[in-house]
């Protein structure tokens, strides 16, 4: 099983090293010139030209990717353009709050869509089921971030329980309370969507799962109902359960990114919001990367994972 | 993307027509989301007709107007324009950033699929790996990169989008395709001297074209909703221009003073795109008929 696990770890490479060209030439595509844009526009046509050079842009492009990738290699990301900081300082900070919100959004989908779809597996076709698909359906078609808007119309402007927007109260503590008061609303609304695609995916793979003969056989035996569920069904209906959650999660990394902008939750969706706004491609290409990157390494982990709970996958 | 099982497994006979469409008309939700999408594209198409007023008409002492003011059914915005004019003309855009992408999307999906799938080997290596490579995005995030990277625009926006969803249509093209190219009666059309090109018109295209089909129309309820996400960022149609997506966030800066600025144009899209997901169920059950009814 090593050998199988580390096989898809090599095969990743590629792939990153393909994520890395598209976000290199997504840069090269942007209109505008970076000498202007870092000189500003009444910079001298022979000021612009050095700073080219300097910066290497007058190379053929493989080079200027070669030296890119060896740059970014060592975790120099560029220099932001609208406030000179490194782009790797600016990311990084970003990067934590996004996961946090992430990862949040991913508890509570799996939260809401296994028990749920669990139990609209088990009492198919009854009014809760019926309601279950509706909703479901319903969700999976909702604009995310008007959802957000939504509920910050409710729960924030009209009920007053909740904040409207950003991570901490100005006057508050900056306590783990004030953290989570904070992110119920955005996470809510980032899960909602995954946590219907999660609930859908449940329910249709545990009804596969009763369906198969050894849980009929198993029925048939006896077995307590508590037992034949753990044992037979739960087990076999999770591989594809798990990989969709792992497609969740990279749906929600890039969901985050939304409802930050929505919530001005001080994430990676919203540095990249102000920094297309103010045309900041350094950190475009920066943020753009990581991103990329990550949605790469979840797709590998869920992957692996599917092989160690369904061995069968290693012989396919 | 279970569509793709399904559908390999298809049989490759001509298909009966009439039968089809019985199938979907049966299928009550998907006729009504029909009746409701054709009745949108038509008052979109038919906004200059049919609303009294134009979508940049600023009243600017009607500002903020509830739903049911006499003259404007659903109220007007912060600078007195009318909803429903808006609405009208926000729905051209917003159904052409759905559906003209995912139609562009799927043409060059579906050769690329299908290149992929006949001539297998060194083409279909060099075809799925690129696919690969844009797969590795979520597709919000590359979207935005993207149209982010371009100057903002409805063509920028259109762009982005094609570019998303091509990875998506191209490898179930490939997995269709590769589903017909095993069938016995392509080896019999070799065996007859087919060209590769005759062969691929007249057995794979029909075949691979149904699940591209399905497929599409729910990605074009999809892409209503991330186009118009687009354009509430700002990286599509620019003001004064109307878009569904673009209202949202016309409506986000006073929705404690005028929340149905927000939740109009809202109900439009999941509207919208509900609906496509209803065709999409029903032509998927039309047009494979061995599934009949929703299993699951």
């Amino acid at each position: 099983m090593s050998r199988f696990l580390l096989s898809r770890l090599l095969a990743v490479i590629p792939v990153m090293f393909g994520v890395s060209v598209v976000v290199f030439l997504l840069m090269q595509i942007a209109p505008g010139d970076v000498a202007t844009a870092l000189l500003g526009p009444q910079a001298t046509e022979q000021a612009k030209q050095e700073l080219r050079h300097t910066l290497g842009l007058d190379k053929p492009l493989p080079v200027q990717y070669g030296r890119w990738l060896a740059r970014t290699g060592e975790g120099d990301l560029g220099v932001s353009i609208a406030t000179q900081r490194p782009v790797a300082s600016l990311v990084l900070p970003r990067f934590l709050n996004t996961l946090l919100l992430t990862v949040a959004s991913l508890f509570l989908a799996i939260l809401i869509g296994y028990p749920t779809g669990l139990f609209a597996a088990l009492r198919a076709q009854t009014v809760f089921d019926r309601s279950t698909t509706g909703l479901t359906l319903l969700l999976g078609s909702t604009p995310p971030f008007w959802l957000g808007l939504i509920l910050v119309l409710l729960f924030a402007l009209r009920l007053r329980w909740l904040p409207v927007s950003g991570m901490y109260d100005m006057a508050g503590d900056g306590g783990l309370a004030d953290l989570l008061r904070h992110l119920i609303l955005p996470a809510v609304t980032t899960a909602l969507g995954p946590a219907a695609i999660i609930t859908r995916m449940v329910r249709s793979s545990v009804r596969e799962a009763l369906a198969k003969p050894h849980v009929r056989v198993a029925r048939a035996k006896g077995l307590a109902r508590r037992t034949l569920l753990r044992r037979h069904v739960i087990l076999n209906a999770l591989p594809p359960v798990v990989t969709i959650t792992g497609l969740q999660l990279g749906y929600l990394l890039g969901g985050a990114l939304l409802t930050e902008v929505v919530f001005d939750w001080p994430g990676l969706g919203s540095l990249l919001y102000d920094s297309i706004t103010a045309r900041d491609l350094p950190v475009v290409q920066g943020t753009t990367l990581l991103v990329g990157l990550c949605f790469v390494l979840v797709n590998i982990i869920v992957d692996m994972l599917n092989v160690v709970l369904d061995p069968r996958l290693q012989e396919g | 993307m279970d569509a793709t099982v399904r559908v390999v497994a298809a049989p490759p006979q001509r298909p009966r027509r009439g039968w089809r469409l019985a199938a979907f008309v049966r299928d009550r939700a998907a006729v009504a989301a029909s009746v409701l999408l054709g009745l949108v594209v038509l008052a979109s198409i038919a906004a200059p007709w049919l609303s009294a007023h134009g979508p940049y008409e600023a009243d600017n002492l009607l500002r903020y107007a509830p739903p049911g003011t006499p003259g404007h059914l659903l109220g007007t915005d912060q600078q007195g324009r009318d909803e429903v004019a808006r609405l009208l003309w926000g729905g051209r855009v917003s159904l052409m950033v759905g559906i003209v992408p995912t139609l562009c999307a799927s043409a060059i999906g579906l050769a690329l699929g299908m290149l992929a799938g006949m001539l297998s080997g060194f083409v279909d290596q060099v075809i799925m790996r690129t696919l690969d490579v844009l797969f590795a995005f979520p597709i919000v995030l590359f979207a935005i990169a993207f149209a982010g990277a371009m100057t903002p625009g409805i063509g920028t926006e259109i762009l982005a989008i094609t570019v998303v969803l091509i990875p998506y249509v191209g490898r179930l093209a490939r997995t269709a395709t590769l589903g017909v190219m095993a069938m016995p009666f392509i080896e019999a059309a070799r065996a007859a001297g087919g060209s590769p090109l005759a062969i691929a018109r007249r057995y794979v295209f029909p075949n691979v074209l149904s699940p591209i089909i399905v497929y599409a129309t729910t990605l074009m309820g999809l892409m209503i909703v991330v186009g118009s996400g687009l354009s509430f960022l700002g990286l599509g149609v620019q003001p004064p221009t109307a878009d569904w997506g673009a209202m949202v966030a016309d409506g986000r800066v006073v929705l404690r003073r005028a929340p149905h600025v927000t939740i109009i144009p809202g109900i439009a899209i999941l509207a919208v795109s509900l609906a496509f997901n209803f065709i999409g169920d029903g032509l998927r059950d039309a047009l494979d008929p061995r599934t009949g009814r929703r299993a699951g």
